[in-house]
């Protein structure tokens, strides 16, 4: 076929799959090595441990529930990071826009509580992703206007955004009848349908935003691929000055990037405020918004990889949940560990290993035909 | 006089809760003044925290907890050296790395060695840092003013305290002063020509990220066995950040970054004083948002209402030689 000639003396093209399967592979065995290397260190097996974990996540139907259940918490703030990667930034503030998307969910389920629950979902999600864009936004603009830099701006903003969670909850929102900082229970009306109702499986807090947050990534695929929006974006991510000379404002692109963003990482809060929950509570965003970072960068911050991505960070949770029952020595935060270790080798590591694999493929690449000069 | 006795203790306050800022800002210097941007002040200190905390509680000496700290700091910073320099990695994603791998693994490991939910056994006697009685403090608190601010304010602060305090013009002598410093700023600025000048850029963003772990590993160790008496989970709370911001507000120059994390803990020193103070016109204001405050104004300063800053030019960037 006359597409496989290629020039002489030009470089092998690497295939995808090496790309996109095999680099990712070798650096989340890489990070799950060390990890096994700090069980070790702690006096556990790591082999019984990585059993414990996988039977964990998806031995049974419930655990399997629970890992989807986790598994859409990863998608949202994965394509949330992603969003931002394509234009070039880093919004570490994932998790204090999911934050601010959850009181967004709350405030509606708790105070629109008269409407059917066809015309409250949309309401809420509404709600989840205009809060989390508005607390998106402000880092966005102090970034395109006044050149503050956006990772510490969110950085802030997480802080902020905690803070503003923990007043809300003790002063204004805080259930009369409770002690515990949170809100009263939303009515059962307002609740997402769990999938179980659905579906015949064991009860697990897996829920419609499940299937909303497939729905959003297909719709991420399209937004930035096949759409001027996207286009724009993604050209801003690559080069600002190239993106002013087409006419293309940078500006304008950082702050729709940060807001789509924040309005993804709002989402979480539909999971787990109307899906699980049921009422606002602290601390609900549980590090779902820094693990989105290793999400975005371990999916290439595209959808099916961020899909995939996420699927093994809801076994990661739920796995270790398992495995912080099961063995004396390790405790939840060991998920935290793998979660870092997984960062470090896709994304400040990520030129380590590259280089070698790609010479490897090289030098065992099936032989092309070579166009005649 | 009561006026001027609150000033003295919130400023006494200020210089306790300025001393690991001042520390991981002046590291953050070195790494960033090099062209490194250095995210991971914070996990370098929690880092150090918890080795601190967990060797002088087994050692029993505070001394020996202050090196493990800076050790640990140290060997982190190699970390961040090795993908952000060796292998050319996005130095944020690097330090957002090293801060939530050391998140995780500080109360993992302390619940595994000391089974105390993430906690490391509280340190008393030698195993923390004293306060030091400077000479002459008990013969000069009769001197009207004077004397009562060499008690309260100068005296009776533990060495780190000091050391943070001499740290500033040490590090400006090293920064602006030695052949050192010259060519950790140009690095910074122009790695082409020190390159071109046959220096290593590799090797010197090496040597100032040994810097910077060497400073952070104090910083972090005076969290755990000076200003408090052991590791407690996440203890950092952010502090690596703030001194990062304070740095950019210094505009990466040692004394300006000072004055800003001064101003920092000095925000601090007030949030702890007005929790439930009930102001004249404002009321109660609630304690959530007193906390909030550094944050807040770290974000109103960085926006630039106090005038640009000049980062570094060639910050964030690795160095490739054929360009």
């Amino acid at each position: 076929m006359a597409e496989e000639k290629v020039k002489f003396g030009a470089p092998l093209k690497i295939p995808g799959w090496v790309n996109y399967a095999l680099i990712p592979l070798v650096n989340l065995i890489a990070a799950l090595l060390i990890s096994g290397v700090v069980i070790l260190i702690i006096g556990d097996n790591p082999i019984e441990a990585l059993k414990v974990l996988i039977y964990g996540a998806f031995g049974y139907p419930e655990a399997v529930g629970y890992t989807l259940y986790y598994t859409t918490n990863f998608i949202f703030t994965g394509l949330a990071v992603a969003i931002a990667f394509h234009c070039g930034l880093f919004n570490i503030g994932a998790e204090g826009q999911a934050a601010l998307g959850g009181i967004g969910v709350g405030l509606v389920c708790l105070y629109m509580d008269w409407m059917p629950l066809w015309m409250i979902i949309p309401f809420a999600m509404g709600a989840a992703a205009i809060f989390g864009a508005a607390w998106a936004y402000i880092p966005a603009y102090l970034q395109a206007k006044r050149g503050s830099h956006i990772v510490i701006t969110t950085i802030m903003f997480n802080f902020i955004a905690a803070s503003l969670m923990t007043y809300l909850l003790v002063e204004v929102l805080i259930d009369p009848n409770g002690q515990s900082p949170e809100s009263r229970p939303i009515i059962e009306t307002t609740w997402l349908p769990y999938i179980h109702e659905v579906v015949s499986m064991p009860k697990t807090p897996l829920n419609l935003s499940f299937v909303y947050a497939l729905i959003l990534s297909a719709g991420f695929y399209f937004l930035v691929w096949h759409t001027r929006w996207g286009y724009e974006i993604r050209v801003v991510g690559q080069n600002e000055t190239a993106a002013r000379y087409a006419g293309i404002s940078p500006s304008k692109n950082i702050i729709l990037a940060m807001m789509i963003s924040g309005a993804l990482a709002g989402f979480v809060g539909v999971n787990e405020i109307q899906g699980v929950h049921h009422r606002l509570i602290l601390d609900f965003t549980g590090g779902y918004g820094f693990a989105g970072i290793a999400v975005a960068l371990m999916g290439r911050n595209h959808p099916i990889g961020i899909f995939l991505a996420a699927l093994l960070f809801g076994a990661l949770y739920q796995g270790g949940s398992e495995l912080a029952f099961e063995m004396k020595s390790i405790n939840k935060e060991m998920v935290i560990v793998i979660q870092g270790l997984i960062i470090l080798f896709s994304g400040a590591l990520e030129h380590m290993f590259r280089p070698k694999i790609e010479a490897i493929y090289r030098r065992f690449a099936p032989a092309r035909p070579v166009e005649a000069r | 006089m009561e006026t001027f006795q609150i000033i003295v203790l919130l400023l006494d306050a200020t210089f306790r809760v300025a001393t690991p800022l001042v520390l991981a800002a002046l590291a953050g210097m070195f790494s960033e003044r090099a062209g490194v941007v250095d995210i991971g002040l914070e996990g370098k200190m929690l880092g150090a925290a918890f080795a601190a905390a967990a060797v002088a509680a087994v050692s029993g000496s505070a001394w020996v907890g202050l090196g493990a700290g800076i050790l640990t700091s140290i060997a982190l910073s190699m970390l961040h050296a090795y993908a952000c320099v060796t292998h050319k990695g996005n130095q944020v994603v690097s330090g957002m790395a090293i801060n939530i791998v050391v998140a995780g693994l500080t109360p993992t490991l302390g619940y595994a060695w000391f089974s105390m939910g993430g906690q490391t056994p509280s340190l008393s006697g030698d195993a923390r840092f004293k306060s030091i009685i400077l000479p002459f403090a008990e013969s000069s608190r009769d001197i009207p003013i004077f004397g009562y601010l060499y008690v309260e304010l100068i005296s009776n602060h533990n060495i780190i305290v000091y050391l943070a305090a001499a740290a500033v013009p040490i590090c400006a002598w090293i920064l602006y002063k030695t052949r050192f410093g010259l060519r950790v700023r140009a690095v910074g600025e122009n790695p082409h020509a020190v390159d071109t000048a046959g220096i290593s850029v590799d090797w010197l963003r090496y040597k100032a990220l040994i810097m910077t772990g060497f400073l952070c590993g104090i910083a972090g160790s005076y969290l755990s066995t000076a200003h408090g008496a052991g590791f407690i989970r996440d203890m950092t709370a952010g502090k690596g950040y703030l001194a990062l911001a304070a740095l950019i507000f210094g505009k990466w120059r040692p004394v300006p970054t000072l004055f800003a994390c001064l101003l920092f803990a000095f925000t601090d020193a007030v949030q702890a004083r007005l929790q439930g103070v009930d102001l004249p016109l404002i009321g109660v204001i609630p304690v959530q948002f007193i906390q909030a405050l550094p944050y807040i104004l770290t974000v109103l300063l960085l926006a630039g209402f106090v005038g640009k800053a000049h980062p570094p030019k060639a910050i964030g960037e690795p160095y490739i030689k054929e360009r």
